[in-house]
């Protein structure tokens, strides 16, 4: 009995296999590969050869001048991405469920959610082109107002906020499609009966339509917890320059330069290490708040 | 019909204008380059173009397409969306199937789904990632960009948990006429996810596409790189430690601002030319997700 259960089940252990093995190799060596936190690593000695020093790789990386600030420009940044892309996306979906007319309303969606799909490369390459002080067009359209040249890209003052709008350009599409369909899915008949009991368009909005959104709003609001330290690595890098680290270093372009341009290995992974350890307690926390109060599961 | 009251079309007309305008706030910066690649170096310099080329002209096209290094790079891409998407399927397909069974037909299921989703919770960081690859033996080929991502996680979720909602009948009549596994998935599951595949296989070019990180790191040479990390380097950066002396000679084309314009342009194109069968199966993707029993 058992030999033919196992038997029945065997094709299904060869279809998980591949899979597998490309993970362990991918993804669980590098977690082995986190011993290097506790080394003073040394490429000739390799991964245990290296010598032990404990925590010192941590005290030095956070008695580091300018950690604090890195650590703050993470958070903050992240922070206003996340509620400047839960905010406004749920203002257009309500603004574009007012539109009628079907063909408008596609098309605005069709343009909206176009940057979702582009690298922060091209978007990148646009956006450097455009916010260019002396020869960008947004500049150009400023000075034909009277304001003088901003240099967005390389102002400490500009460059968060350059940072938060791009990507909220980028992606509030996206989030505005899904609240959407939420809206779509709504019941009609509840705003019939609303309008026979006379209500005006905002009180079918205030209490029809933002209720029937809400548990996507819970359920995007909760699980965007765990991105509390991903201020955005492919943004900032292609955005930044030396002159804006200040106010736009973050953790990841840090541990970047600490590693693979300045090859300090040990360093890095201690870093990296102390990332992934909180960013796993958010993503806990919030898939925990998420199946409490939007009865997700993701599998 | 009702008659609209005034403060109703004063709003619904601000509305109109503030969307459409949004809608072109998306648009415009795309214009805006394709302008520029298409206008004359002087007219682009002297800030005369906007939304239309001035001075219309090939010219920044012919160079580009006459630089063996962007031919070479974009290549590499197709090269790499090519086996990456390959790949990334045949992993999400046997996967998705093996791990969407009941705990009674497939008593290993959580353990291996844990194994599977741990991965998407936890990582090891840049640096021993790196090294790994490095130890592997594939730092500078096509596989360094192939293999690390070979499994994607999250799409294995999204098809397990459409091939969930998919009736039992199918599988229970399937088995009943002698299918095994490999058919079930080969004659029935796969046939009739037709769009949730198609949906997966998009996304999946546009992420291999789009990708340039790995390419930067994991390459050595300008010549490996795929087009999006050559773009990154040498366009926008203007980094040319990686280039050869015979394409240094380039340099004065390659940063125009024309041609910058025009290789972004071309960067952007494929996934352009996808986005409307992005956007048809879009939503579906989303839907995708959420079924569930």
């Amino acid at each position: 009995m058992s030999v033919a259960k196992w038997w029945r089940e065997l094709p299904l252990h060869i279809m998980v296999l591949p899979g597998l093995i490309f993970v362990l190799i991918f993804s669980y060596t590098p977690l082995v590969g986190l011993v290097l936190a506790f080394q003073k690593f040394s490429p000739f000695n390799g991964w245990f050869g290296s010598e032990w020093v404990g925590f010192k790789n941590f005290h030095t990386a956070f008695t580091l001048p300018g950690i604090g600030q890195v650590m703050w420009n993470t958070v903050f940044i992240a922070t206003l991405k996340i509620i400047a892309g839960l905010i406004v996306p749920i203002i257009i979906a309500l603004l574009l469920n007012e539109v009628n007319r079907v063909f408008i309303k596609r098309g605005i969606q069709t343009l909206i959610y176009l940057p979702h799909f582009l690298s922060w490369v091209i978007l990148g390459g646009v956006l450097v082109d455009i916010l260019s002080p002396t020869e960008g067009i947004v500049n150009t359209m400023l000075q034909g107002i009277g304001i003088k040249p901003i240099y967005f890209l390389g102002s400490n003052h500009w460059f968060p906020s350059v940072l938060v709008g791009t990507d909220v350009w980028k992606e509030f599409g996206f989030n505005t499609i899904v609240y959407l369909a939420a809206i779509t899915g709504i019941n009609p008949s509840l705003y019939e009966a609303s309008i026979v009991d006379g209500a005006s368009r905002w009180r079918q909005t205030y209490h029809i339509t933002l209720p029937g959104m809400r548990s996507i709003i819970v359920l995007l609001a909760t699980l965007s917890l765990g991105n509390v330290l991903n201020a955005g690595f492919d943004q900032v890098f292609v955005l930044y320059s030396p002159s804006v680290y200040q106010s736009g270093d973050i953790l990841d372009t840090m541990i970047y330069r600490m590693g693979l341009e300045n090859f300090q290995y040990s360093l890095a992974t201690a870093v990296g290490l102390f990332k992934s350890v909180v960013s796993l307690l958010l993503i806990s926390i919030s898939y925990w708040l998420a199946n409490r109060f939007a009865n997700y599961r993701i599998f | 019909m009702l008659k609209l009251s005034i403060g109703r079309r004063v709003f619904l007309t601000c509305n109109y204008v503030f969307l459409i305008g949004l809608s072109l706030l998306c648009l415009m910066p795309f214009v805006n380059a394709v302008a520029i690649s298409f206008s004359e170096s002087s007219a682009v310099v002297a800030g005369k173009v906007s939304v239309w080329p001035v001075d219309f002209t090939l010219s920044s096209y012919k160079y580009i397409l006459n630089s063996h290094i962007f031919l070479q790079t974009f290549g590499n891409t197709l090269v790499r969306v090519a086996l990456g998407t390959s790949l990334n399927m045949l992993m999400t397909c046997l996967l998705a199937y093996a791990l969407s069974k009941e705990k009674h037909a497939f008593r290993f299921r959580s353990f291996y789904v844990w194994i599977f989703v741990i991965t998407m919770l936890f990582n090891g960081g840049l640096i021993p990632w790196y090294m790994t690859i490095k130890e592997v033996g594939i730092l500078d080929s096509v596989w360094a960009l192939v293999l690390p991502g070979a499994v994607p996680v999250f799409n294995v979720i999204l098809l397990l948990n459409f091939f969930r909602g998919l009736p039992k009948e199918l599988e229970e009549s399937s088995f009943i006429d002698g299918a095994g596994h490999w058919t079930t998935l080969w004659k029935i599951y796969l046939p009739i996810s037709t769009p949730a595949l198609a949906t997966i296989v998009l996304l999946t070019m546009v992420g291999h596409w789009n990708s340039w990180f790995d390419g930067l790191i994991l390459m050595n040479k300008v010549e490996h790189y795929p087009l999006s990390s050559y773009l990154q380097t040498v366009v926008i950066q203007m980094d040319f430690t990686h280039l050869n002396q015979k394409d240094v000679q380039l340099l004065g084309v390659i940063s125009d601002r024309t041609s910058k314009a025009a290789q972004i342009v071309l960067g952007a194109l494929p996934i352009l030319l996808v986005y409307p069968f992005l956007q048809r199966y879009f939503v579906k993707g989303i839907v995708l997700g959420s079924v569930k029993e």
